[in-house]
């Protein structure tokens, strides 16, 4: 400290040497992490060629054009010549129809079970921290492997005594079949007089929340565009001679005809991941309940709102402030774990790349690709997660 | 409010128990009173508690029948060793008891310092803590078929009782030594493994596989995830951005992916004439490189919650940038993160399973392998290994997220 203090005295600083300079050395240092990370990545580089090229594999990416070789179960239309770039993008949108189902569902049992866990009812209460208890500290995996193979291959009936509920569901081993619309003409139009229905609705509720904002009379904007679509949609469906035809899957024997078919892998993926991510949202709704203030119930209290109002209009939506963000990373572990289909040969994204990588086309490449998939996957659901933040985000004061 | 037509759905979770007065200030409640006010306290409360009721009063019934009565637990009897070990040299088996023993010594020795310091846990609360642990050692214990376990056990448990009455007396500075002694313990019980035998981690299968993937990947991702949390941090912009970079990269993909990177690709990246890594090295690798990432997350939540303030003081007295990272932010950055880490480490030690996946033989490939054996094939017995595999890794995870939930409580986070 002493001798530093002619340094400070003198105006005009004289530059200590270049080694010793600190400007000088960040700069230096800077360049020698660079240039340490980029030869690594060199050195891995060649390595990674040079294997390549030993073992007579291409490093290119034009093996995507050849023909993939392989059906894909669940994907009836899919031919094998077709070339592996289609396989990949069958086992994409697998992969997203699994993650947007699947992200629907966790979401409403998640919540519902936060909200159990904070019941005034003991049985409820006690019930729900059992199954988060339960649930939360045993791997996906695991639960996925139970459905699959302890419930769906052992516990479910033959496909001759396949179990029936209400007739809007069967249950077999061979398949799952549910009730289902089924287009009888072209659905264009009908589409289009839906949209137009959606369009009304999103004026009414403009419409009906500027009235509540001038007059403060109810604005039941939900169930005014729910009339909306209702009204127009039921129109346009018997003015254009009932596009959609409901059919209740029947079974005769060993063949079911009608309704939809989910392929029982699907559905043990689905549910596992489900009940899986579930667990763990209630917990974030839990925490973010309990981080509501305390006040703001009382407040709700005081002016005699009932249970369910005070949830709906008071804490729920200061709590979805809370969640939003540890939501989203659920939702992003969500569509990460659907890759664990690979176990129960659900055919998505993960699966597809390793039938590819098996049938000698280059791992390195495939992989590459693999990992692209999902980081797409995971910078739409973030930057969708961004914009609730923000829309919900408290304004500054 | 004007009454609101919007009707609640079915039945409303009536009174969330927001408004749940403090216990302390709550005079007992006679049963009856507990009943009325806990079960049946308002009509749609009523309604709930009987449909709610009858519904998981026959799940229970179900799953007990199932446990007790259908279920055939002869098939988990048979392979148990397998579950835990796999195909471990039954001859070399003496070393996993070595191995427990001086786990448990070391345990024992250092709830007997943490139990000098903090006074006496009351018995009740130590229970709830050991319950999980208790319960697998019960039900464990109830499948062997020789008493040669239970005898292992009871000495394993003399000798963790003796360590802790050694730590009671040992002096307070004692406890400042204890994180080198936990390190050495897990480096003797893996000697205890391979010392004078051709034996390494690729032997290891079963239950033993996940737990040693799980401590050496917390082990090793730490340090890493650390680093990169710095660099994330860093005033270098050329560290920042290759640090974040590599996080959310990482982040961005599955673990799966990682693990099939390195099974089918790691291989690729070792210059010719080296010898391959093996697959349980391909999988550990693969591990620490994902969860460092995580950690770097949790850890860059506690860097950024050290007041500036620590930093400008350690510069007052003038302490070099890596003396104040050392001694002044990262003490305090690992404490306010430490819940968040050991949910990290959970997760991770849960993930351990995925290997199955990519070819190892860990709990749940033996749960799965075992069905197919001769005399169990085609008995549909995938319900009864599948819940004891699920069962051996939820004691470990629950238990490690009990442990958790007690730090978080003694350290305070949270509360102000």
């Amino acid at each position: 400290m002493a001798g530093g203090g002619e340094a400070v005295t003198s105006t005009t600083q004289t530059r200590p040497p270049p080694w010793r300079d600190v400007r000088v050395l960040r700069v230096l240092s800077q360049i020698v992490f660079v240039l340490a990370v980029f030869l690594m990545l060199r050195f891995l580089y060649t390595t990674l060629v040079g294997n390549l090229r030993a073992q007579g594999l291409p490093t290119g990416f034009g093996f995507l054009d050849q023909p993939t070789g392989f059906d894909i179960r669940g994907a009836d239309d899919f031919r094998p010549s077709q070339p592996i770039r289609d396989a990949l993008l069958v086992g994409y949108a697998n992969t997203i129809r699994v993650a947007v189902v699947g992200i629907a569902l966790a979401t409403i049992i998640g919540v519902l079970l936060g909200v159990a866990r904070l019941s005034s009812n003991w049985l409820i209460r006690k019930a729900a921290a059992v199954y988060v208890e339960a649930i939360r500290n045993t791997p996906v995996l695991l639960i996925i492997a139970f459905l699959y193979f302890a419930v769906v291959l052992a516990a479910l009936p033959g496909i001759s005594d396949a179990v029936n509920i209400f007739g809007a569901m069967i249950l077999s081993t061979r398949g799952i079949w549910m009730v289902w619309g089924e287009a009888t003409q072209p659905l264009g139009p009908f589409l289009a007089v839906l949209g137009v229905g959606l369009a009304v609705a999103v004026v009414l509720g403009v419409w009906r929340t500027r009235r509540f904002d001038e007059t403060g009379t109810p604005h039941h904007r939900i169930l005014w565009g729910l009339g909306a679509v209702l009204v127009i949609g039921g129109i346009g469906y018997v003015a254009l001679g009932a596009p959609v035809e409901v059919t209740m899957p029947t079974r005769e024997g060993r063949l079911v005809t009608g309704g939809i078919e989910l392929q029982p892998t699907y559905g043990a993926l689905l549910a596992g991941l489900v009940i899986y991510t579930a667990s763990h949202i209630a917990e974030i709704v839990r925490g973010s309940i309990l981080a509501v203030p305390k006040g703001q119930t009382e407040a709700a209290q005081s002016i005699a709102l009932t249970g369910f109002q005070r949830m709906r209009y008071v804490i729920l939506p200061q709590a979805a402030r809370i969640a939003v963000p540890p939501l989203a990373s659920q939702y992003l572990n969500l569509t990460k774990n659907s890759s664990l289909a690979i176990l129960v040969g659900y055919v998505e994204l993960t699966r597809v790349t390793l039938t590819v990588i098996g049938n000698a086309n280059p791992a390195p490449q495939s992989v590459a690709i693999l990992a692209l998939g999902y980081l797409v996957l995971s910078l739409v659901i973030s930057a969708m997660a961004n914009i609730v933040n923000r829309t919900l985000a408290l304004e500054g004061r | 409010m004007a009454g609101s037509v919007q009707t609640p759905p079915v039945e409303p979770t009536d009174e969330p128990a927001l408004v749940e007065t403090d216990p302390l200030t709550k005079p007992a409640a006679t049963p009856g009173e507990w009943l009325r006010l806990n079960l049946f306290s308002t009509g749609s409360n009523t309604v709930l508690t009987l449909a709610f009721g009858m519904l998981l009063g026959y799940a229970v019934f179900r799953l007990l029948m199932f446990v007790f009565v259908t279920a055939n637990w002869e098939i988990v009897r048979v392979n148990l060793t397998t579950f835990l070990v796999g195909t471990f040299p039954r001859g070399e088996l003496f070393r996993v008891w070595v191995a427990i023993v001086l786990i448990s010594v070391v345990s024992g020795l250092g709830v007997g310092v943490a139990a000098r310091r903090r006074g006496r846990a009351a018995p009740v609360e130590l229970l709830r803590t050991a319950a999980p642990g208790l319960i697998v050692l019960a039900v464990l214990l109830a499948l062997t078929r020789t008493p040669t376990p239970a005898l292992m056990v009871v000495a394993s448990g003399l000798a963790a009782l003796a360590a802790r009455s050694v730590g009671v007396r040992l002096p307070p500075r004692a406890g400042r030594y204890m994180p080198v002694v936990y390190v050495a313990a897990v480096f003797g019980a893996y000697a205890a493994f391979t010392t004078g035998s051709p034996l390494t981690y690729s032997n290891f299968q079963g239950l033993l596989l996940n737990v040693f993937l799980a401590v050496a990947a917390i082990t090793l991702s730490f340090p890493f995830g650390v680093l990169l949390a710095l660099g994330r941090r860093s005033t270098f912009p050329a560290v920042r951005v290759v640090c974040v970079g590599y996080i959310e990269l990482i982040r961005g993909v599955p673990l799966i992916a990682l693990l099939i990177f390195g099974a089918t690709m790691l291989g690729f990246f070792v210059p010719e004439g080296m010898t391959r890594p093996d697959q349980v090295t391909r999988a550990l690798v693969a591990f620490v490189l994902f969860a460092g990432a995580y950690v770097a997350e949790d850890v860059r939540g506690g860097l950024q919650s050290v007041p500036a303030g620590q930093v400008e003081a350690a510069k007052a007295i003038g302490l070099s940038p890596i003396k104040t990272t050392r001694l002044i932010v990262l003490p305090q950055a690992l404490r306010n993160v430490i819940p968040a880490l050991v949910g990290q480490f959970i997760s991770l030690t849960k993930d351990t399973v995925l290997v199955s996946l990519i070819g190892l033989t860990e709990v749940l490939r033996v749960a799965r392998a075992v069905t197919r054996q001769e005399g169990f094939a085609g008995q549909g017995l995938q319900a009864e290994t599948l819940l004891f595999a699920g069962f051996l890794l939820w004691s470990v995870a629950f238990t490690m997220s009990r442990a958790s939930q007690r730090l978080e409580k003694r350290l305070g986070v949270g509360t102000r």
